[in-house]
């Protein structure tokens, strides 16, 4: 990534650069949320002299479930709020650069509020930040940049891009700042978008970027992060849905059922699997002398099964609808044994049989497998695993470590050191 | 980089006439028009002599001009000003939203709305007007020109169908004024308002006709200023501007300017016609019926593209042209006039409306038509041809 440039105190003064003139120069699109880091991007951009466009996508329109139970009249949400698209403008109008509001509303309701809802009543728990990645940021956003002339696209994303030419490939990895890192919402990218990808605060630091923006002058700089889901701004997602199929003139599907033990007694009853997350402790109705949490949510036969903390750890899961970055996919990779330079911890390049035999993998077969290390959740660090290759597009994850919680709609990313080879979707697991 | 503006509807700029005109009454000639003294009858004779303009200019007597602050206010002012709880009010799915969202709200206060759809055409039908026309009619609201395809309506048929059922009639003449010439008196309305900055005045300043008699209630109350009509300190410089505005579009439209702009506007339209694949005219009607349009605009369709990106990649080239409205946060919306007139979602999302200023160039149009076809054809070869190809990892997004 190129340096900082130490003239940023310039900024305001500096000639704005004319869209027209010197056809090398690259024009790269900002997507601007209104927030510190894609304020920084945009105003860091700026200062190296590139042409600078900025979109905000407007998303959803915070007024739309506005006065239904739980939602305030006038809505405060983060999502699209017209604070923020105020703050994104003045951002640009202070930087003098181009700027447009890009109306995706039916794109995201479609690919993400939709299939959020979906997910849990399904007895899933979503990653709707995941699925605007994949079909809003860097799917729609980047089209509609090209079509108005950019070449590129840069985000605040906490993460790093850059293309090996010895694998061929554009490699995603793990940011300097690994308290931000957000590669794991991102591992949905393709080749030709990570191409045509900056995340220009890949090698900074949370404080460093604020300082940029102090001295950029963007009036945000202390803006607090935001946090929770951006069209749901109370956080309550179970009024979301019931708000939601409510506009929409439908009725939440009965889903109601059994609490049962995982011995199949029947300790109680709930009023809808869209209630629960694996893991989830409180709200269960349940009086037990130990606490008891969500270990699995079956959809089919809406029974939802709970037990003590230690039965909530998983040795495996299984995941599809996988996305490979750093290298082709395991059809390619060889079985341990055969090629322990792959094996735990290692990076690719470094010479075979020097950090091999460690795990050993549970009974690899004849299926491709690769060492890897494995996070399930945002918040989580990558844990050593088994990657094996159980049919086409299915993978299953085996740790070292017995993993908490293990959620049927988030994602398994699999990371090699700080890059990300590529990712799946957390399938349910068997019936207990 | 060029810039031209094919904007003209959303707003025009001062004539360089109106800015001089209006330049003695910011420091100079200040007076407070209600003032008894000479700094006050000085604005007092300027906002008269603005007046007997705007009369001849509407064929109307100087008593009936009302200046406010726009078209919006003019608009809400004849609306409010009239229906009361237990009347009814017509009129049509392709009105502005100052008419719209003012007729919403009567709706909720017990005033009964009906809104009259147009024909494919983009024209109302004026015997759909007469056919919603209840006991209880008060008041019928129509536009003169349609701000997005330009489409004048039969203006003089409703003001006839209202004279036969006693019905007022309101004109929103914004988009017309300065385009076309307008003669309350021969259309039979009693109402009827205009918008500075649509005609080369400043924003800010209007005026509403009221036929003499109106029993229209203000919606500004306070001092007696405009015969009590709408109470607050007279904005003079702005109403010498719009003075001086209507004067020049009352030349312009006797010595062949609108002429010269409707050529504009065929060459353009036809130039794009003829150069891009899958395009088409929005609110022209078929060849069998042609719709009568204001001279500067022209509304096309460009099949397989969404004209937000085309707004933004002609305004990256110098080129500013709208693509429906603006909502709350910027972005754009499908126009609600389109789809009235039963052209679908997809297609209105795919339109652009040029809207000329009388001082549109050849080169001007040239320039125009040598950036958007290379323009509409990056936007296509970009655009995926059917849905968007799903990303690998939501294959099934539902169960």
């Amino acid at each position: 990534m190129t340096p900082i440039p130490n003239t940023l105190t310039d900024l305001p003064n500096s000639p704005k650069p004319d869209l027209q003139a010197s056809a090398p120069r690259e024009t790269i699109a900002v997507a601007m949320s209104g927030g510190v880091d894609s304020s920084t991007v945009a105003a860091m951009l700026r200062a190296q002299g590139a042409d600078v466009i900025g979109l905000t996508l407007q998303l959803w329109d915070q007024n739309r479930l506005a006065g239904k139970p739980g939602v305030p009249t006038r809505s405060t949400g983060r999502c699209c709020s017209l604070d923020d698209v105020y703050d994104a403008r003045r951002v640009a109008e202070s930087l003098d650069i181009p700027y447009y509001v890009v109306n995706q509303q039916e794109r995201f309701e479609r690919d993400v509020v939709r299939p959020f809802v979906d997910d849990y009543l399904a007895g899933r728990t979503p990653i709707p930040c995941s699925l605007c990645n994949n079909h809003l940021k860097f799917d729609q956003l980047l089209l509609t940049a090209r079509q108005i002339g950019a070449t590129k696209i840069a985000t605040g994303h906490y993460a790093r891009n850059h293309f090996d030419p010895v694998r061929n490939r554009w490699i995603l990895k793990r940011p300097a700042d690994l308290a931000k890192d957000q590669t794991w919402f991102l591992f949905g990218l393709t080749q030709d978008q990570l191409a045509h990808t900056l995340f220009p605060l890949g090698d900074l630091t949370k404080p460093e970027v604020r300082e940029i923006a102090r001295e950029s002058h963007l009036a945000l700089a202390d803006k607090p992060d935001s946090q929770e889901i951006c069209f749901i701004p109370g956080g309550d997602y179970k009024q979301f849905i019931a708000n939601y199929l409510e506009e929409q003139s439908q009725a939440v599907p009965d889903s109601a059922g059994e609490l049962v033990s995982t011995t199949g007694a029947t300790l109680g009853h709930h009023q809808g699997i869209h209630n629960f997350t694996v893991g989830q402790r409180k709200g269960l109705g349940v009086f037990a002398p130990n606490p008891l949490y969500v270990l699995q949510i079956d959809a089919h036969s809406r029974r939802v099964t709970v037990g003590p903390e230690t039965e909530l750890n998983r040795p495996s899961l299984l995941v599809h609808r996988l996305n490979w970055i750093a290298i082709p996919g395991l059809e390619s990779s060889q079985t341990p044994g055969l090629a322990p330079g792959l094996e735990s911890g290692q990076a690719p390049g470094q010479a075979p049989g020097q950090a091999s035999g460690q795990a050993p993998s549970p009974e690899p077969g004849r299926n491709p497998t690769l060492r890897a290390q494995v996070r399930i959740r945002h918040s989580q660090q990558p844990t050593p695993a088994t990657l094996e290759l159980v049919a086409p597009d299915r993978v299953r994850v085996t740790f070292d470590e017995p993993q908490r919680a293990v959620t049927p709609g988030h994602s398994a990313v699999f990371y090699q050191n700080d890059e990300v080879l590529g990712g799946g979707w957390i399938l349910p697991p068997e019936p207990l | 980089m060029r810039r031209v503006y094919m904007d003209a509807n959303a707003t025009t700029p001062l004539l360089p006439e109106v800015v001089q005109a209006m330049h003695p009454y910011w420091i100079d000639h200040f007076g407070n028009a209600s003032s008894i003294h000479q700094p006050g009858q000085t604005a007092r004779r300027a906002v008269d002599e603005a007046r007997e303009r705007l009369a001849e200019f509407l064929a109307c007597h100087a008593a009936e001009i009302v200046f406010n602050s726009g078209g919006t206010e003019g608009n809400n002012t004849a609306l409010f000003g009239l229906l009361r709880p237990g009347d009814h009010l017509i009129t049509t799915a392709i009105e502005h939203s100052a008419i719209l969202t003012p007729a919403e709200r009567l709706a909720a206060r017990g005033v009964q709305v009906t809104r009259v759809a147009p024909l494919a055409t983009g024209l109302i039908d004026p015997e759909s007007i007469r056919a919603a026309i209840r006991p209880n009619t008060r008041l019928i609201s129509v536009m003169l020109a349609n701000n997005e395809t330009g489409v004048i309506q039969p203006v003089e048929a409703i003001g006839q169908i209202a004279a036969e059922h006693s019905v007022c009639f309101h004109i929103d003449a914004v988009q017309a004024a300065g385009k076309l010439p307008i003669d309350v008196a021969g259309i039979g309305c009693q109402l009827l308002s205009i918008s500075g900055h649509k005609m080369h005045a400043p924003k800010g300043i209007g005026a509403l006709y009221v036929r003499r008699g109106t029993p229209l209630e203000p919606l500004l109350v306070g001092g007696t200023h405009e015969r009590r009509r709408r109470a607050g300190t007279e904005n003079v410089p702005a109403i010498v501007a719009l003075g001086k505005a209507a004067e020049l579009a009352m030349r312009s439209l006797a010595d062949g300017t609108l002429s010269r702009l409707a050529a504009l506007r065929d060459r353009l339209e036809s130039g794009l016609l003829a150069t891009i694949p899958e395009i088409g005219v929005n609110g022209a009607g078929t060849h069998h019926v042609r719709a009568p349009r204001a001279a500067n605009t022209s509304n096309l369709w460009f099949d397989r593209l969404d004209s937000e990106a085309l707004v933004i990649a002609l305004d990256l080239k110098g080129l500013a042209v709208s693509g429906g409205s603006a909502c709350h946060s910027g972005a754009t919306e499908p126009s609600h006039v389109l789809l009235a007139m039963g052209i679908g979602k997809q297609r209105a999302r795919s339109s652009l409306r040029f809207s000329l200023l009388k001082t549109a160039s050849v080169e001007d149009i040239d320039y125009a038509l040598e950036i958007i076809p290379p323009a509409v054809e990056r936007l296509r070869a970009l655009a995926p041809t059917h849905a968007p190809t799903p990303s690998p990892v939501l294959a099934e997004a539902t169960p």
